[in-house]
């Protein structure tokens, strides 16, 4: 029998879900997600979620700023056209370089932070217009609640109800 | 969960739950304004449309309308720029290094105060903008091909280097808070029930959830933006300094401007925070939020700064001195001594004495010489800037073009009036936003929350 009903357990404590989803996925049970009002220290490796590869993607952004920023200001000072500011040297790209680190740097951090902030926007799917998809709108304000498709699960509806009432869970809604 | 040690004080007081702490940072979103709201903003409103004619009257006139004069070519304009830069420097110094730092005290204030420093970078890239005199022709600070008609802006100029760093400043910060933001913006979307707040929280949330996932990556986003914004608040004002500091002028051409200016930034924006902080606890009662303790580790950081900027000061008077360059010499004398000796004496008094009188615990753990203080540095640092410029360019090197700088109505209009947008958009910001950190709040009650504290308190003892 195909069930697609999915089991949301709420609980009213951070602390609380933390021991009950350890207990829960020490049995085995897989917790789909986890809905909180501020990020719950310690719950990622515990319901299988990846550290996020943010940091990466904003350090290859910040290197095509840097890279970006460097290749423009020698073509726009050095090949397109030559300044001659007090009669400095600036024939070569090494010349002019001390004068092109704030800009470097500056480019540097812009594209980073912008195109980080992106990938998060768009990873996260957050966007303006976007329909919020927690189940229950106190979750953003003191609940916390967990979510468990039994479809996924070996285990059985009962036991997994008779678990979450016995860790805790203050409500357990199935729709 | 983090452990505190028991002697730390509280950072939230009372016994509050994770619902109270929602309910009372909401309350002055969801309710009516006050009255003391609607008289603030009366004023501030009146003060802004006065600025707006003056900078309009401005626009259409000429540069002129200003005091200016050949001598002294930039006088309030470019002083102000320099305030507001300052201004705007503490909010990511607070949310960015102080995070970096993990100082929890940080989490009441960081959202005002990054507040302020987006509006107080808006009101400063105001002044350039008006300096300009065409402001029709702005774009041309950007890049534009040769073939547009001009040449490839100055890459070499610090002027240039300025717009960059202003720019990337602004929309950093902006999208460093709006990213804080969206979380609390959805807790407004769930707790509200009119119609059209609902829509409009909704829209500002982009649809936040807050699952697992979300929360990692704003984590690690949060994180990375910090570690991003610190070295950009420091050598945002490094470059506004090097505006000076690469010129010839004697008493702008030294090479301590730039950590002296970035610790004078500090020191004015946390003194502005003060301003801020100290009208808003009270008036949207979040006493138990933003704490003495909060207001004492921002004197304390004060009394840093302000003894950094002292010795700045000190410094560079004695050399020059030392250095034997007798225009240098010339122009720091005629600093302290010439026409211009009480502005001088006004940014000594209001910068390097007074912010001394917080080595007492009981004077600065006093919110209303708190508030006296923070308006007596946000006048000093403003002579600061007046003095830098003023003094240093009204002496040129031909005896026969000394001038004096007198403000017309239109400078002080002008800048009345980026004061009155300023309080405007802070008090359009604390009646609709959420003025704390709601979600990061959350994270801290149960290290640093009073009921918490005494609870673990309790345990050791017994």
């Amino acid at each position: 029998m195909a069930d697609d009903k999915i089991i949301y357990a709420t609980f009213d404590d951070d602390m609380v879900l933390l021991e009950s989803a350890k207990k829960l996925t020490g049995k085995g049970v897989y917790i789909r997600d986890v809905f909180s009002p501020f990020p719950i220290h310690g719950i990622d490796p515990v319901i299988g979620i990846k550290h996020t590869r943010l940091a990466i993607a904003g350090f290859i952004y910040g290197l095509i700023g840097l890279a970006l920023a460097v290749l423009g200001m020698y073509y726009f000072m050095i090949v397109d056209w030559p300044m001659n500011i007090g009669g400095k040297p600036n024939d070569f790209l090494i010349q002019n370089l001390p004068a092109f680190v704030p800009i470097s740097f500056e480019f540097t951090v812009l594209l980073a932070a912008h195109g980080m902030a992106l990938t998060y926007f768009l990873r996260n799917w957050t966007l303006p217009g976007v329909k919020a998809r927690n189940p229950y709108p106190y979750t953003t304000d003191d609940k916390f609640v967990m979510e468990i498709h039994p479809s996924e699960n070996q285990i059985s509806k009962d036991e997994l109800m008779k678990d979450l009432k016995s860790t805790g869970s203050v409500a357990i809604e199935e729709r | 969960m983090q452990q505190e040690a028991a002697i730390r004080e509280p950072l939230i007081l009372g016994e509050k739950t994770y619902g109270q702490i929602t309910d009372d940072v909401l309350k002055p979103v969801v309710g009516k304004a006050n009255r003391s709201w609607w008289i603030a903003f009366g004023i501030a409103a009146i003060m802004a449309l006065w600025g707006i004619g003056c900078i309009l009257y401005l626009l259409g006139t000429g540069v002129g309308t200003w005091g200016l004069n050949k001598t002294v070519g930039w006088a309030w304009d470019i002083t102000n720029f320099v305030w507001w830069v300052g201004i705007g420097h503490a909010g990511t110094l607070i949310s960015a290094v102080l995070l970096l730092f993990r100082q929890k005290w940080r989490m009441a204030i960081n959202r005002s105060a990054e507040a302020m420093t987006i509006f107080a970078v808006m009101m400063a890239a105001v002044w350039p903008g008006i300096h300009m005199g065409r402001i029709w022709l702005a774009y041309f600070v950007f890049p534009l091909p040769n073939t547009f008609g001009s040449l490839w802006v100055n890459f070499n100029s610090p002027l240039l280097w300025d717009v960059f760093a202003i720019s990337t400043y602004f929309s950093v910060s902006l999208v460093f808070w709006y990213i804080g933001l969206i979380p609390d913006f959805a807790t407004i979307r769930d707790k509200v029930t009119q119609t059209v707040p609902k829509k409009v929280y909704s829209l500002l949330s982009f649809g936040w959830t807050g699952n697992a996932k979300a929360w990692n990556r704003f984590e690690e986003i949060s994180l990375v933006l910090a570690g991003l914004a610190t070295p950009l608040v420091f050598s945002v004002h490094s470059i506004v300094s090097m505006d000076f500091a690469t010129s010839v002028i004697p008493g702008w051409h030294t090479t301590i401007f730039p950590p002296y200016f970035v610790s004078g930034a500090v020191f004015s924006g946390f003194a502005m925070v003060q301003t801020l902080l100290i009208i808003m606890r009270k008036v949207m009662n979040l006493e138990n939020y933003i704490t003495i303790k909060h207001i004492e580790y921002m004197n304390i950081v004060i009394i840093v700064t302000g003894s950094i900027v002292g010795v700045a000061y000190l410094t560079e008077l004695f050399i020059s001195w030392y250095s034997g360059v007798e225009y240098e010499a010339y122009a720091f004398l005629n600093r302290a001594t010439g026409p211009y000796w009480w502005s001088y004496w006004a940014m000594m008094t209001c910068n390097v004495i007074s912010p001394q009188v917080f080595w007492f615990k009981k004077l600065r753990t006093n919110i209303i010489f708190t508030f006296f203080m923070s308006i007596i540095v946000n006048i000093g640092m403003w002579f600061e800037r007046f003095v830098i410029i003023v003094t240093s360019l009204h002496r040129d090197y031909l005896p026969s073009s000394w001038t004096m700088f007198h403000p017309t109505y239109i400078d002080i209009g002008c800048f009345i009036g980026t004061i009155g947008i300023f309080f405007v958009l802070f008090l359009l910001f604390a009646r609709f936003f959420p003025v704390l950190p709601l979600n990061e709040l959350k994270t801290i009650l149960r290290s640093s929350g009073e009921q918490y504290k005494k609870n673990t308190e309790d345990a050791t003892q017994h």
